[in-house]
């Protein structure tokens, strides 16, 4: 079965069944990595290309194992800056691109929304790979993939995610994700982190930790970018590690079988104690061996004849 | 050279004149105003039937790009698509290059509007020295060349105490100060309106305190000097109360309200309006599209209302396009490097209907905010058909149906949301100084 879709843009326009399709081709092709020889000619001659304007080693290398271990040809290409200080348009990239013939295309970009951009001008499937601050539909999907995996469904879970949602993309597609699959988000951070009328998307608001992840059973953290932020929105790191920073102290409100996620890069010490982020309860490297997972399975997907409409 | 233009409905807010009046033009100026079925001799005719005519409309807010941005628009093309759209007078911006900040500049443009340009053309002289927002610009220079107002238009001053030297200096020299309103501290590397829409499109907010701010800073510096203020582009419901609340403290301050902002809201970014050019993407709809990028931001639906409100209790003055014309290269990129604003005078005319059908104006009243209105603010002898006024006159048909073309646009630029939109008003004859210059 495919996706009758020609592009995974974001999570928001995904149906349940659409995402339950992804979790369960994703779990089929779990096995692949675990053999001797992890390679099955499934996509072979065709090519994906992982086009980044933004610096990844995760995600990049997760999909370039993934491409690779369905036989796919992948191809990196890396860019940096925008379009105004090359003097090229976005257009023109991209039909540079599609004038090579790809099949599939990885696109990583800072800016919100190019993604979209590509999918409507490029022949080419395009899977967004995290655009800016909008979306990131394969972390989510691994995300769901590794808590349904540790506690045997999603609905009517309490997940809370914590850290800058302003600026974060694994937010957004998570709480679209999670709400779609029935469980109860909350997000949790510096006021100054929290995005204008963010409780439309469906999620409680706190800016106490503590409340924050009372009685969940799944708390996501989220890396503290410093690097993005002009005129930062906390004060010192070592205050928002103070209040925000995930350690045994702050763990014990939750539920005493929670889990605990991380997109990664870990700032160990800064979001997260690393006792915690070593500890029992952490997904942390499942997810990432999920990720392989989950991108087989979106490549495959895609790969098919070309539905109409975009996921 | 005698021209009557008969069997049309004439309306002229400014000489309390809407019936059925024929209009009879004589060299270049308007003769007489003729109770309809008159018969002129020796006169060529226009027949009006079914059509509005009305003074020529009056835009208070363009940018010609001229001198250098040529690649985006020209004098010769955005005053073509002002006739077009039915404009006989164009107040354009001071961001050219170089800037528009002394009188070497304003003789240039007038004298290319003279040679090129199909409709009058009145610069706006730069407030402060190349827009740099530190020191002021020669305001009395300017104002001999031709300027008829200051602005730092999208630059705001942010400097508190130059906006009050602006408005001081100006009033010697009768000029309005424009302000485009939005602080840029606040504002801070925003694309939209701060709101759901943003937050769910990951991109980074412009609040509505950020405009609202600077509107309440320069009504009360308009206050203390007793200097003339124009409000740009009002978007912000808050705005509106701010500039009602002003007048009635007669506070010499008048306000503009552009059409994308009194139809549009900020739901436009994440998908097209139905019925329009959405690219075939996903859900069939295309979010991210550039050109719903501007600025002041397309707002929330009760921002829009109250634009819409405002302008027909009076609160806003005048309708202005804030034509901005952008080349492929500023917009075909990602959303947040992309350029801001939009074209507009072809779409003006048409979008300004849509509130005299949904009866949120009269027709009566939004040919004050295209005419006699913008025309006092920046004290133009125009926006009225008396005998002796100058024959700027334009003619359309409120009712006749049509589709929103930019690839028929007379601008350089086709920059807008516009495109593929089904609405009604056709611009049939614009008249400059008694000179057919466009007709259809």
């Amino acid at each position: 079965m495919q996706l009758a879709r020609k592009d995974l843009l974001g999570i928001e326009s995904l149906s349940k069944k659409e995402i339950e399709l992804i979790l369960e081709t994703a779990k089929t092709f779990q096995e692949i990595s675990t053999r001797e020889v992890k390679k099955v000619p499934t996509l072979r001659g065709k090519t994906v290309i992982n086009l980044f304007f933004e610096d990844s080693t995760r995600t990049r290398t997760s999909f370039e194992i993934a491409g690779k271990r369905l036989s796919a040809d992948v191809i990196n290409i890396s860019q940096k800056g925008s379009s105004v200080a090359k003097g090229e348009t976005l257009l023109d990239t991209a039909k540079n691109i599609e004038a090579m013939g790809p099949d599939l295309i990885v696109c990583r970009h800072w800016a919100a929304g190019v993604p979209h951009f590509l999918a409507s001008r490029l022949k080419a499937s395009i899977i967004n790979a995290g655009d800016g601050a909008h979306e990131h539909p394969t972390q989510a999907l691994l995300d769901l993939m590794t808590i349904r995996e540790a506690k045997g469904k999603i609905a009517g879970l309490n997940v809370s995610i914590v850290g800058d949602i302003s600026h974060s993309r694994v937010a957004r597609s998570n709480i679209h994700a999670l709400n779609k699959m029935g469980a109860r988000v909350t997000v949790a951070g510096p006021a100054t982190m929290i995005p204008a009328e963010i409780e439309k998307m469906g999620v409680k608001v706190s800016t106490d930790l503590r409340k924050g992840i009372a009685s969940a059973d799944v708390i996501m953290m989220l890396r503290i970018q410093r690097e993005r932020l002009t005129m930062s929105p906390f004060p010192t790191l070592r205050e928002y590690s103070q209040l925000y920073g995930l350690n045994k102290e702050a763990l014990k409100g939750a539920k005493p079988d929670v889990v605990i996620m991380h997109p990664g890069p870990v700032n160990r010490g800064v979001e997260i104690d690393p006792e915690v982020a070593d500890g029992p309860y952490s997904l942390i490297l499942d997810q990432v061996t999920n990720g392989v997972a989950i991108r087989m399975a979106v490549l495959y997907l895609l790969s098919g004849p070309k539905g109409k409409a975009a996921l | 050279m005698r021209l009557i233009i008969k069997n049309g409905h004439l309306i002229d807010p400014k000489n309390r004149r809407n019936g059925r009046f024929d209009l009879l033009i004589e060299e270049g100026k308007v003769r007489d105003i003729l109770k309809a079925g008159h018969t002129v001799a020796s006169a060529d005719v226009i027949d009006a039937k079914g059509c509005i005519v009305s003074p020529g409309f009056i835009d208070l807010h363009v940018h010609l790009r001229e001198p250098g941005y040529e690649y985006k628009e020209t004098i010769r093309s955005g005053t073509l698509a002002a006739a077009a759209g039915g404009f006989t007078s164009v107040c354009c911006m001071a961001n050219t290059n170089p800037v528009n900040d002394n009188a070497s500049i304003t003789e240039y443009i007038l004298k290319k509007a003279k040679e090129e340009g199909t409709v009058n053309v009145f610069p706006i002289g730069a407030l402060s020295r190349g827009l740099a927002g530190k020191e002021l610009s020669p305001m009395g220079e300017l104002k001999k060349a031709g300027c008829v107002g200051f602005s730092d238009d999208g630059k705001t001053v942010q400097n508190s105490r130059l906006m009050r030297l602006a408005l001081e200096y100006a009033k010697t020299f009768d000029a309005p100060v424009i302000s485009h309103a939005i602080c840029s501290d606040l504002a801070h590397g925003g694309v939209m309106h701060e709101g759901f829409v943003a937050t769910k499109l990951g991109l980074p907010g412009i609040p509505s305190a950020a405009e609202d701010i600077i509107i309440s800073r320069d009504i009360r510096l308009a206050e203390t000097t007793g200097a003339r203020l124009h409000i740009a582009h009002l978007s912000t419901a808050e705005g509106v109360e701010l500039v009602q609340k002003a007048k009635k403290k007669g506070i010499r301050v008048t306000a503009e309200a552009t059409p994308h902002h009194f139809t549009l809201t900020d739901e436009t970014v994440e998908a097209h309006p139905p019925g329009t050019a959405a690219k075939p993407s996903q859900d069939g709809a295309s979010p991210y599209d550039t050109n719903t990028k501007i600025m002041p931001p397309l707002r929330s639906e009760k921002d829009r209302r109250a634009i819409v409100e405002g302008l027909a209790t009076g609160v806003i003055d005048a309708i202005a396009t804030d034509h901005a014309p952008h080349a492929l290269v500023d917009k075909e990129i990602e959303f947040d490097s992309a350029a801001f604003g939009i074209v507009g005078l072809e779409t003006a005319l048409s979008l300004s209907l849509q509130l005299v059908e949904k009866k949120k104006l009269t027709m009566k009243k939004m040919v004050e905010l295209l005419t006699i209105n913008p025309a006092r603010i920046v004290g133009l002898k125009k926006g009225g058909l008396e005998p002796g006024a100058s024959a700027d006159v334009v003619i359309f048909n409120p009712s006749l149906s049509c589709k929103i073309d930019p690839a028929k646009f007379y601008s350089k630029s086709k920059n807008t949301p516009f495109g593929g939109m089904k609405v009604k008003g056709v611009v049939k004859y614009t008249i400059v100084g008694g000179k057919v210059i466009y007709q259809v």
